[in-house]
């Protein structure tokens, strides 16, 4: 059976052989961006569809099916579109700012691909501090929005702007205490053995409920923390057009739009990898035989599983819920979801301590 | 108490929200409940109301006969200046001259479909047609002379 | 930069929401001061789809100036055809087929359900919702399908003369308006699962765009929204036209005067129409649909009014006559225009996001305002 593993170290055996170790290296890492800039590109398609479909069946619609077969090249047509589209700079924007931010926005978005494991064995940088890295990188997505709405002279992206900095920065708080009691419970900042760490079952059904509501907490935080509908507030196109990308048009708005959806993946992949397994198989306790069964499903068709299963929910929140308003959001998060998972960490910690789960 | 309050306050908000989930999750789910028509597609089985109003048209019969007078009815009960109606004099067969239509002027562009040319005339010599599809790449195509040519009125139509 | 007109105090803004705003639902231009994301002034700049309809009418017969007025409050052109050909049966002194009667009745209330549907979805949207937007038009797509097989015509019907209705109703127009009422009844409990009872919408929605009922009848408001502040002002009730004083129906009245009491009183008044549909729909009188008029109308010298309730609120028609074929003067009073003047005292002291629920509890329909 195939894998991802086996392939990349298949090419990475024919590499030494053939060059030395430092030239092995560098071709490694070239192939590397490659892979990840393809995977960045297959992603905004594919999601971007998803989302239509999506968004069309909950409207009692058929969604895109013109282009391609049931309309599944309808997001390459409109890269192509966005492509030849003019990417027109104001006249009284701050042009190095404007034209850096969407760069910034999907520099943070690719580096926060780095330690995902995608399958067993198969992971661009395995990092004993991985999910330090991925809550530090991803706060880095502020300035791109900041820098945007700033830089556009417009007071619209600039209103976008600053709701977007107020709310990210909230939300990370609650973010960040959801994802630290999965680091409780595993004893491990590194990805890939928190993952390990669910061999005999996810922590989401190991945790009892503590770590059933960190989940809730986790998914309403990093719904917020990418700008997704019920939380898009810094875009909320019926009172500020478009927020802080109201201004950009052409490939850059492409590199914001793809940025959303990058982010949306990686959002929901740390949440598949913290709290349902990865890329681990569904193990259930010492039911070896149910165990082996699972193990015949590749594990990189678990990990994509898990992830769309998550990115799905997300998308789902948005075809269905109103927008918050600002001060609502900001209470949500400092009176209901900070209050509620600093009470829960406690909890898990205890729970971690005594050794009350599975 | 406060933090009884609480709590219930969150759970009922999360049950509103799984409420409104529910709903759409069946929408998602459901394709049946789809009513998208694909109109280009299914223009072969596009069905309208015999009423629906369309486009001024003029009932010609299989002897290429109508029923237009040309008394000017529908011009006046017009609104937007829609229709001219250009006259002409036959001879009748006795030598008598007869006023008869020579051209009946139809302005698409202009027309607001409110039916009322179709209400005031007396003789029915002109209806509303069901299509639809008007666009064109030139406006001049929208005026047209709707009483066909060598057309003549049916007999005993006054 | 371009230099802001006006004096603002330090640390306000001036946005210019609109003509092109996805939020105003067509050009208004509200010119709003901010301080932060509290409002502080909101100016209506109104003009943008003035076509004076007013003036055109004045040139157009007394049969013909009635479908014009389908063009102002374009969700309600029945209702407003309804006014002006009341007015000209007033001044001609008609007395109108007791079919007609029930038949304009029924599309009216027909209107009134699918201009609240449309309402409800775009209320949603400007909320952030986009699903509701699409089930209500499913709805609203079979009232359109009963308009266009009894009138022909699905927005602009031009179906009301001056004596009565244009057309006998369709045989099938029964049938489907039950149908419709039971669709209706299905799928009623829809909104309140995807909308009213979301905790969100209601956070959103109570307690802002406060409006008492005193400020509510200084400012003109009709319909829904003086309904909403606790102002009794259905038409229907007050000055009954046609048959409505031997309907039986209820005049919905909300105390809350904030976005959520206008909320609810379009909801329940949607149930209302259906109630009185269901009233008369299987009670239309045998009898002619039209009243015998005169080929010419002249109406006799003088001034008429006629006021109807429209889905948005009080439609007024003022007409002076000469005694000729054409109107002399002719004057609307259109609730949108008196609902739009009471946003500014709405919205001042509360955040951005919730100017755009309030202008979506107005029902601002723009060429209504403008007309």
């Amino acid at each position: 059976m195939w894998s991802f593993s086996k392939i990349s170290k298949l090419i990475d055996s024919w590499l030494s052989v053939h060059f030395s170790s430092t030239w092995t290296m560098v071709i490694e890492m070239v192939i590397a961006g490659i892979a990840v800039i393809t995977l960045f590109a297959l992603l905004g398609l594919v999601l971007v569809l998803m989302e239509r479909r999506v968004a069309a069946w909950i409207q009692i619609r058929l969604g895109p099916n013109r282009v391609g077969p049931g309309g599944m090249l309808q997001s390459l047509a409109d890269t192509l579109k966005l492509l030849v589209k003019e990417g027109m700079t104001p006249d009284g924007a701050d042009k190095f700012l404007f034209n850096l931010a969407p760069f910034i926005a999907m520099i943070v978005a690719m580096l926060l691909m780095a330690p995902i494991a995608f399958a067993s064995d198969f992971q661009l940088w395995n990092l004993n501090i991985g999910v330090l890295y991925v809550t530090a990188i991803s706060s880095l997505m502020v300035i791109s929005i900041l820098m945007a709405g700033w830089a556009s002279n417009n007071k619209y992206s600039l209103m976008g702007a600053m709701r977007s900095g107020a709310q990210i920065v909230s939300y990370e708080l609650s973010a960040g205490l959801s994802i630290m009691s999965i680091v409780v419970l595993s004893g491990s900042l590194n990805l890939n053995e928190i993952i390990l760490s669910q061999a005999d079952g996810w922590w989401i059904f190991k945790g009892h409920i503590p770590v059933v509501i960190a989940f809730i907490i986790f998914i309403i935080a990093v719904t917020a923390e990418t700008n997704r509908a019920p939380f898009d507030l810094a875009e909320a196109e019926s009172e500020l057009t478009a927020g802080f990308h109201t201004e950009y048009s052409g490939m850059k708005f492409a590199l914001f739009f793809l940025a959303e959806y990058i982010n949306v993946f990686i959002v929901c992949a740390i949440g598949a990898t913290l709290f349902l397994g990865g890329w681990m198989p569904l193990h259930i306790g010492h039911w070896q035989a149910f165990n082996h069964v699972m193990d015949f499903i590749p594990s990189s068709i678990w990990f994509f599983g898990k992830t769309f299963f998550l990115i799905f929910l997300i998308m789902w929140f948005r075809w269905t819920f109103p927008r918050l308003r600002i001060d609502q959001l900001l209470d949500l998060e400092w009176k209901y979801l900070l209050p509620i998972s600093i009470f829960n960490i406690l909890l898990i910690t205890l729970m971690a301590i005594l050794g009350w789960h599975f | 108490m406060f933090i009884l309050k609480y709590i219930k306050e969150v759970f009922s908000g999360l049950q509103s929200l799984a409420v409104g989930l529910r709903r759409t999750l069946y929408y998602f789910s459901h394709h049946k409940e789809i009513i998208t028509q694909q109109y280009p597609d299914n223009r072969d089985t596009l069905v309208f109301p015999d009423r629906f109003k369309g486009e001024v048209v003029m009932v010609h019969d299989d002897n290429n006969e109508h029923a237009c007078t040309g008394c000017t009815a529908c011009e006046l009960a017009c609104p937007n200046a829609t229709i001219k109606i250009i006259t002409k004099f036959d001879i009748t067969p006795e030598g008598k001259k007869k006023k008869a239509i020579d051209k009946f002027v139809y302005h698409l562009e202009l027309c607001t479909m409110c039916n009322l040319c179709v209400v005031a005339c007396p003789t029915d010599a002109i209806k509303m047609a069901q299509t639809f599809e008007h666009s064109v790449f030139n406006r001049a195509e929208l005026t047209k002379v709707l009483n066909k040519p060598d057309s003549k009125i049916r007999e005993g139509v006054e | 930069m371009v230099e802001e007109i006006g004096s603002t105090a330090a640390g306000d803004i001036i946005i210019n929401v609109g003509p092109q705003h996805p939020a105003t639902h067509g050009v208004l231009h509200l010119v709003i001061t901010i301080n932060g994301e509290t409002i502080q002034k909101v100016e209506p700049h109104l003009g943008y789809i003035h076509r004076s309809i007013e003036k055109m009418c004045e040139s157009l017969t007394y049969r013909q100036f009635i479908y014009v007025t389908s063009r102002m409050d374009y969700l309600s052109s029945h209702i407003n055809n309804h006014a002006c050909a009341l007015c000209v049966e007033k001044g001609l002194q008609i007395e109108v087929p007791s079919r007609a009667q029930v038949i304009r009745v029924l599309m009216d209330e027909l209107t009134r359900i699918a201009s609240h549907e449309l309402w409800w979805g775009a209320m949603a949207m400007d909320l952030g919702a986009f699903t509701p937007f699409f089930h209500a038009f499913r709805e609203r797509e079979a009232i359109n399908d009963i308009m266009e097989e009894t009138c022909g015509a699905r927005l602009t019907m031009n179906y009301m003369v001056p004596g009565g209705v244009m057309q006998d109703i369709h045989p099938n127009f029964q049938r489907r308006v039950k149908e419709f009422i039971a669709l209706f009844k299905s799928k009623v409990n829809e909104y309140n699962e995807l909308v009213t009872g979301n905790i969100i919408f209601q956070n959103r929605m109570k307690g802002v765009g406060n409006l008492s009922a005193a400020d509510a009848i200084s400012f003109g408001c009709t319909g829904p929204t003086a309904r909403g502040s606790g102002v009794s002002c259905d038409i229907r009730k007050l000055y009954p036209y046609e048959i409505y004083e031997t309907l039986n129906f209820e005049e919905i009245l909300e105390t809350g005067g904030d976005s959520f009491a206008r909320y609810m009183v379009r909801v329940r008044e949607m149930s209302q129409s259906i109630s009185i549909i269901e009233q008369l729909i299987d009670n239309i009188p045998e009898g002619d649909f039209q009243a015998k008029t005169k080929a010419v109308l002249k109406l006799p010298k003088g001034e008429f009014y006629q006021r109807v309730e429209t889905a948005r609120g009080e439609f007024g028609v003022y007409m002076v006559s000469e005694g000729g074929t054409t109107p002399y003067r002719i004057k609307y009073r259109s609730p949108g225009f008196s609902n739009l003047s009471a946003l500014d005292h709405m919205a001042r002291g509360s955040k951005l996001g919730d100017l755009v629920a309030m202008m979506g509890t107005l029902d601002l329909v723009i060429p209504d305002i403008d007309r």
